[in-house]
């Protein structure tokens, strides 16, 4: 019976499919979620609740939670132009989305809780001088989200939650100058630009709803933070040393804001047959805000650089499945479907993400009463695509950059629950 | 527990091998196609367009973006091997024999007085040609070599440079004092190859404003000055010698024809009618009236086509020595001492204005005359003092173009404009007969240049045209390409090679390559 349980649940685990968010989105908020297809706005089974469905964390058993775990992720992006014969690909080194979460029942109704999560974050790395050099060498790119938490029970059927966001990130961002400039060496020229520790605020909303006894359903709304570089850093390199030139090597300031995009999820988790629960999370991110990477160099005669991005509106459909295999196992599996939320003739190679296809598994083992592992594994399938970036103006006239794209991504994670 | 994480592991190794593949991928070969040629081993065959010069000189990123080495760089997705070209010492250009600096540095755009011009950068170079490298060279392309040269015994000689007997640019990386660069070319066993050589044949002679002499007649080289036109017979013969000695290894080869010299900037840059009122200023009442003397001696003599007057509204042509003229000089003194001239002035004019002019639109300036248009000829103000003219005098008859006609190699004439498109005409004609007789891949470089000087070429980033320093195809030299320019050049070499042998190559962007001249201090 358990064999044919595990075979039904290695189905599943074969027909799920992707779970990585377009944009600069990642998702990786948790081991369990991921596991699942990064489904949770109506999952109730640890402390990962705060950044899912704060409003779900008075309905945990136990009464101190800590969820904590950290996410390797390996992506790689090809790119080859069959006009030219020109190809690449990126050599990224590993992103390390991680999160901590920990909430507390202080009386029957009401529980705190406090999380600490990196959901957007991007580390794409061409090799230096490709063909698409003019519009990013490299991007680096993170932002880390401090909430403190409360949940409120208002009834067994109904809770609310939320709190304030603290944001605080960073940006370095590195490309040539365009597409010939050079030294008198044949240096190309180069321009880097450097942010950190950027801060705002925002906040998120959320509630749950019962309505039986295996039945959630829930809503859950981040807000849309913009983090404004003021006086960054960018350090013009290898442009000719002549007074011709518009711009000259050496340091100047810049401004510029990067928008991380409201969020609004909602979604429901079914127990059935004792052992195994079914969950499903709709995503809307409202990537509309992106219109623009403009970085305004603080010098009047240095141009200013306008990248044009003009990303829509994507939702996420994601699928998870959880069953109960042992006392100390439980196996999860899931499936997502990512909406890209770049437009035709926006692909830039610096988020080279198309629709995307998540497949995710993972387990959790209870290694003693209090103390589980929980680790998740995602693999994220990309088609091949056609397509490119048509804003790149040389001279005024449009300089479109295009060619076929295949990317991947491969996600492991590592976490630990901890229940008092 | 142990085993989970072990199976876990296993998983996550086996997807990041998993690397992400194209159906058809470029990287692993599968995309385009070498048809019926091998381009295993290129060898390139040629003269400074082949060897990637630019900027009036040779250096290290104009070899780079030659030609030759853009097309290898493209035939490496059919085949194609290693391209080894003989790399000068760094991006100044300049070379040395035996630490005597025997050519220019490179030229950039710098300010000059506040208006941008090319000049040489700064600095000693220090490719020393004695110091000759070793190995073979894909890219056989000798700035400077006529058809002729590729065949001369001794033309690599370091020895022979000072005499002009030998190339300072073979001595570098010629196998042997003795060898020709056909035989070195040859020795590689090329697998295929390209050959564009001829236009030192008749651009010698065109850049020195016909300065030299139209050899049609005489069957000897070795008797040639460098400023000459080559016999025909003698340019066909040892074009088909070159062609026959490297097909004989190749699976196949492209040849290039001869621009018209007449679309480069070199000669389309410097107006003949440059002398504006405002130009010579409070001088032009007095030049005219000098001038309306003579020009009734002109008159006098049945030659009033020579009379020379600047416009006090708009712009006037030089004033130019047409050596295809009669020469008036002892009858133009006679006719200016009949009319009141002192002897010594008389003889002085006779002699600067016998065969002179005002330049029309069909004379062309070479772009060298630029810097020497409305100066003061130091040589003439010697010449006019060592025979007892007074230095404010011989200063004011000194003015290059103004007073002093513009010489020979500054200005080539409707004859020499002829002599030079006759003989570029004839050498096309044998080496597309070559081509097709050999079945080789033909590109007609003189009418893709005169499409560039006449209508400009597209690509994604704007229009190449011929104009100087900004046109995006002609280098800062005016006659060597830029990089977009060989860049173009390639393409068509890529057209007509997947033509011919029925190959897929992919083209270049020529937006990728710098249309630009290099700016400097």
């Amino acid at each position: 019976m358990i064999m044919k349980k595990l075979l039904l649940f290695a189905v599943f685990l074969l027909a799920a499919s992707v779970t990585y968010a377009g944009g600069y989105r990642v998702s990786a908020q948790g081991q369990r979620a991921l596991a699942m297809g990064h489904t949770g706005v109506a999952v109730v089974n640890s402390a990962e609740l705060a950044f899912f469905n704060p409003a779900g964390l008075v309905y945990l058993e136990n009464d101190l939670n800590i969820s904590a775990g950290v996410t390797g992720v390996m992506s790689n992006v090809k790119w080859q132009n069959n006009n030219t014969g020109q190809f690449s690909e990126t050599d990224n080194p590993i992103g390390t989305p991680f999160y901590f979460y920990a909430s507390y029942r202080v009386t029957d109704f009401l529980s705190v809780g406090l999380s600490a999560y990196s959901p957007y974050g991007s580390v794409v790395e061409y090799p230096t001088d490709w063909a698409g050099s003019h519009l990013v060498n490299k991007i680096d790119l993170q932002a880390i989200y401090i909430q403190p938490l409360i949940s409120i029970k208002i009834s067994e059927y109904f809770s609310i939650g939320g709190g304030p966001i603290y944001a605080t990130g960073g940006v370095n961002f590195n490309k040539n100058v365009n597409r010939t400039l050079t030294d008198e060496q044949g240096n190309r020229s180069n321009v880097e630009v450097d942010a950190s520790n950027v801060t705002n605020w925002g906040w998120s909303a959320s509630w749950m709803f019962n309505p039986t006894e295996n039945l959630r359903i829930g809503f859950n709304y981040r807000s849309e933070i913009i983090l404004e570089a003021e006086d960054g850093e960018a350090v013009f390199s290898n442009v000719p040393n002549s007074p011709l030139s518009p711009i000259k090597n050496g340091e100047v300031g810049f401004d510029a804001s990067l928008p991380m995009p409201a969020e609004l999820s909602v979604g429901l988790s079914y127990e059935f047959c004792d052992k195994w629960l079914f969950a499903f999370d709709y995503n809307r991110a409202y990537w509309e805000v992106y219109t623009n990477l403009n970085i305004d160099f603080a010098p009047d005669d240095v141009p200013d650089s306008s990248n044009p991005r003009n990303y829509k509106n994507a939702s996420t459909y994601r699928f998870g499945l959880q069953y109960e295999a042992l006392d100390e196992l439980t196996l999860r599996a899931g499936y997502y479907f990512d909406e890209s939320p770049v437009r035709e003739g926006y692909f830039a190679p610096e988020t080279p993400r198309n629709d995307s296809h998540g497949f995710t598994g993972g387990l959790s083992y209870q290694i003693s009463k209090r103390f589980a592992v929980d680790l998740a594994v995602t693999y994220l399938r990309f088609k091949e695509v056609g397509a490119s970036y048509d804003y790149y103006m040389e001279d005024g006239t449009s300089v479109p950059f295009g060619g076929t794209y295949k990317s991947n991504a491969l996600l492991g994670g590592l976490g630990v629950t901890f229940n008092l | 527990m142990k085993n989970y994480i072990k199976y876990t592991a296993i998983l996550a190794l086996s997807l990041v091998a998993c690397e992400p593949e194209f159906d058809e991928s470029i990287e692993d070969d599968q995309v385009y196609n070498q048809g019926e040629a091998n381009f295993e081993n290129y060898v390139a065959v040629g003269n400074s367009l082949t060897a990637g010069y630019a900027d009036n000189a040779l250096y290290v990123q104009g070899q780079k973006n030659s030609f030759p080495n853009i097309l290898a760089q493209q035939f490496k997705h059919v085949g194609g091997g290693d391209f080894k070209q003989p790399l000068m010492n760094g991006n100044l250009g300049g070379l040395l024999l035996n630490g005597t600096q025997i050519a220019g540095n490179r030229l950039t755009l710098s300010l000059v007085n506040g208006m941008p011009a090319p000049t040489p950068i700064a600095g000693t170079p220090t490719t020393e040609i004695t110091n000759t490298l070793t190995g073979s060279f894909n890219n056989m392309g000798v700035p400077g070599a006529k058809s002729f040269h590729l065949i001369a015994p001794g033309y690599g000689n370091a020895i022979g440079v000072p005499s002009g007997m030998a190339n300072p640019y073979f001595a570098r990386f010629r196998s042997s004092e003795n060898a020709t660069v056909l035989e070195d070319a040859v020795a590689q066993n090329p697998t295929f190859f390209s050959l564009w050589i001829g236009n030192n044949d008749v651009l010698g002679y065109a850049a020195a404003g016909g300065a030299g002499v139209n050899q049609q007649g005489n069957l000897d080289p070795s008797t040639y000055g460098s400023n000459d036109i080559t016999d025909v017979n003698v340019f066909a013969s040892v074009y088909s010698q070159e062609v026959d000695a490297l097909t004989a290894s190749a699976s196949g080869g492209v040849v290039l024809n001869i621009p018209n010299v007449t679309s480069t900037p070199y000669f389309n840059t410097v107006p003949y009618n440059p002398l504006t009122p405002t130009l010579l200023g409070e001088q032009l009442p007095t030049l005219n009236a000098t001038y309306a003397q003579l020009n009734q001696a002109f008159a006098f003599l049945g030659v009033p086509e020579r009379a020379i007057q600047f416009s006090t509204s708009g712009a006037s042509g030089l004033v130019i020595h047409d050596e295809s003229l009669t020469d008036l000089s002892a009858q133009l003194t006679q006719v200016l001492i009949g009319g009141g001239f002192d002897p010594q002035t008389a003889a002085i004019y006779g002699a600067q204005y016998g065969q002179a002019r005002q330049a029309n639109a069909n004379d062309l300036l070479v772009l060298t005359s630029s810097s020497v248009i409305g100066t003061v000829n130091m040589d003439r103000i010697a010449e006019l003092m060592a025979v007892g003219v007074p230095e404010q005098t011989a200063g004011q008859l000194a003015v290059n173009g103004v007073t002093y006609p513009m010489q020979d190699q500054y200005v080539l004439l409707p004859s020499e404009q002829e002599d030079v498109a006759t003989a570029t005409a004839v050498f096309n004609q044998i080496i597309k007969g070559v081509a097709a007789q050999k079945g080789l891949a033909f590109v007609d470089a003189n009418v893709l240049l005169d499409r560039v000087a006449t209508s400009g070429i597209n690509y994604d980033g704007g229009t190449i045209t011929s104009e100087f320093a900004t046109g995006g195809a002609f280098s800062l030299d005016g006659i060597h390409l830029t990089p977009r320019g060989y860049a173009f050049m390639a393409n068509q070499i890529i057209n007509s090679i997947n033509t011919t042998y029925n190959s897929t190559i992919p083209k270049v962007n020529i937006g990728y390559y710098s249309g630009g001249p290099a700016i400097g201090e």
